[in-house]
């Protein structure tokens, strides 16, 4: 059965017949070739295919299309602005917080869901939030730091 | 993981409309934070036509004071009741289960009412369709042989949900809504020890809220053993709840998750009460000893299990004496 469904993505208002039974990450992949959205474990136990829906983490393999009508879906398509990565984006990069890259959409969208909601957290407050977002590139070291040095003040301090 | 198999998405605006609609078809499923239940339909371990998303439904999603305890609507989310704060200050297990179930993206979605109908769980059970084809299936769907036992005739799929036994301890009431009425039951009694059919509900019931008393001084906690700490079910769980009388015991309640097919809380605990602290550990462990039967559903072995059970009771009572 298909439905109805009226969304916005990324700032864009969306209205589209979706099957009952489609996957809001195969939605944001397939249908509006959102495909910096990963596929990773596919079971909600890696955290690669996290968005963010009303601003708050979700697991885009675990949701259904049609049960996000009516809200704001955010992916990692949104971060940056005409071509400038967003400051997230940009600690990642310096700080060396992307290997292979693939767990990075993931990573970076639920450390943006933390920062909206806490601007300045610690060390236990960033692992505590990307407890669900598996890397086996990093050790998580640079992402932990990637997410500190985005939050930092100019000064460069950084709680601990 | 395979597509999700095609249904239709229903979503009901009260719990009669809901028991209705399950009602309507004997392959129609309630949905509620879908972390457990979207995976395990692309595992192909559950048939579907009809799921009834219950995100609409006022009632579910009530939290807060009642009588002189508190009312917790099936509906509350894992992340809500984490940090509740009357969760926290009176009932501590419980605000301590919520906040360890799996990561905090599960969390925001993941409902009361759908940790407590936890499917369970088994490495024979909860593998992908090839898998299971290839081991000629099991008791718990499609196969007349329950891999971990072979001569049973019954299933012996663990239960995993971290709630329940929190909620055991503080003496839990489940309130259900099904086609002919309302009934309620003490949680402990919503079980089987059965890993297939491991509900005492029809297929048309829903459970829709849980009470529980006032804590009366109860001091409780909530520990698990799990291979990745930030996301997986539990090897197994423990939930505490202690009155203490001086340096005696007042009262003392124990119940695991992830040992058995039910939540079990363990019977014959009155006999500590009125002793020391360490005299009451020397007799929990003999009792929970005679009453533990986990078998090889896990990688991880029973045994290890087992041991694991024994070394957080009795830790959480000592740490519960000391607080």
């Amino acid at each position: 059965m298909k439905s109805l469904v009226r969304l916005r993505v990324n700032g864009i208002a969306r209205e589209d017949a979706v099957p009952d039974n489609l996957l809001l990450l195969d939605y944001l992949r397939e249908t509006l070739y959102l495909t910096g959205t990963k596929q990773g474990c596919d079971g909600g136990e890696c955290g690669a295919c996290t968005v963010l829906v009303d601003g708050k983490p979700r697991l885009s393999c675990l949701t259904l299309t049609a049960a996000v009508a009516g809200r704001e879906v955010e992916t990692i398509e949104s971060l940056a602005r005409n071509g400038r990565l967003s400051r997230l984006q940009q600690a990642f990069h310096e700080k060396l917080g992307a290997q292979c890259g693939y767990c990075t959409p993931g990573m970076i969208m639920a450390a943006e869901g933390l920062l909206r909601k806490n601007a300045s957290p610690s060390v236990a407050e960033i692992r505590a939030a990307l407890a669900g977002n598996l890397c086996r590139c990093t050790g998580y070291v640079k992402i932990v730091e990637s997410v500190q040095a985005a939050c930092a003040p100019p000064n460069g301090v950084t709680r601990t | 993981m395979e597509p999700l198999p095609d249904f239709q998405l229903l979503k009901p605006r009260s719990v009669a409309e809901a028991v209705t609609a399950r009602a309507a078809s004997a392959h129609a499923r309630f949905l509620a934070g879908g972390t457990d239940l979207l995976a395990n339909l692309r595992s192909g371990l559950i048939e579907v036509d009809t799921l009834i998303d219950l995100g609409a439904i006022p009632e579910l999603h009530r939290l807060g004071a009642h009588a002189d305890g508190i009312r917790i609507g099936a509906g509350v989310t894992l992340e809500e009741l984490a940090a509740h704060p009357q969760v926290a200050r009176d009932y501590p297990a419980l605000a301590q289960a919520a906040a360890g179930v799996a990561g905090p993206t599960h969390r925001a979605v993941a409902t009361v009412g759908g940790n407590l109908c936890l499917d369970t769980r088994c490495r024979f059970y909860n593998q992908s369709e090839w898998w299971r084809a290839g081991n000629q299936h099991c008791l718990k769907l499609a196969g007349d042989t329950c891999r971990v036992a072979l001569k049973a005739d019954r299933c012996y799929a663990a239960f995993s949900g971290d709630l329940a036994p929190a909620l055991m301890v503080h003496g839990a009431i489940a309130e259900i809504a099904g086609a002919q009425g309302r009934r309620e039951l003490p949680l402990g009694e919503l079980y089987t020890d059965e890993g297939r059919a491991y509900l005492n509900l029809a297929p048309h019931e829903l459970l829709v809220a849980l009470r529980l008393p006032a804590a009366g001084g109860l001091r409780s906690g909530y520990e698990k053993i799990r291979i990745r700490a930030a996301i997986d079910f539990p090897l197994t769980g423990v939930a505490v709840a202690l009155r203490r009388d001086g340096e005696r015991v007042g009262e003392l309640c124990v119940a695991a998750t992830g040992t058995e097919s039910r939540p079990l809380r363990f019977a014959g605990l009155e006999v500590l009460q009125g002793m020391t602290r360490d005299a009451a550990l020397v007799t929990l462990d003999k009792l929970i000893r005679k009453q533990l039967g986990m078998m090889e559903t896990h990688l991880v072995s029973a045994g290890y299990r087992r041991r694991a059970t024994l070394v957080v009771a009795k830790r959480l009572v000592q740490r519960l004496f000391a607080a």
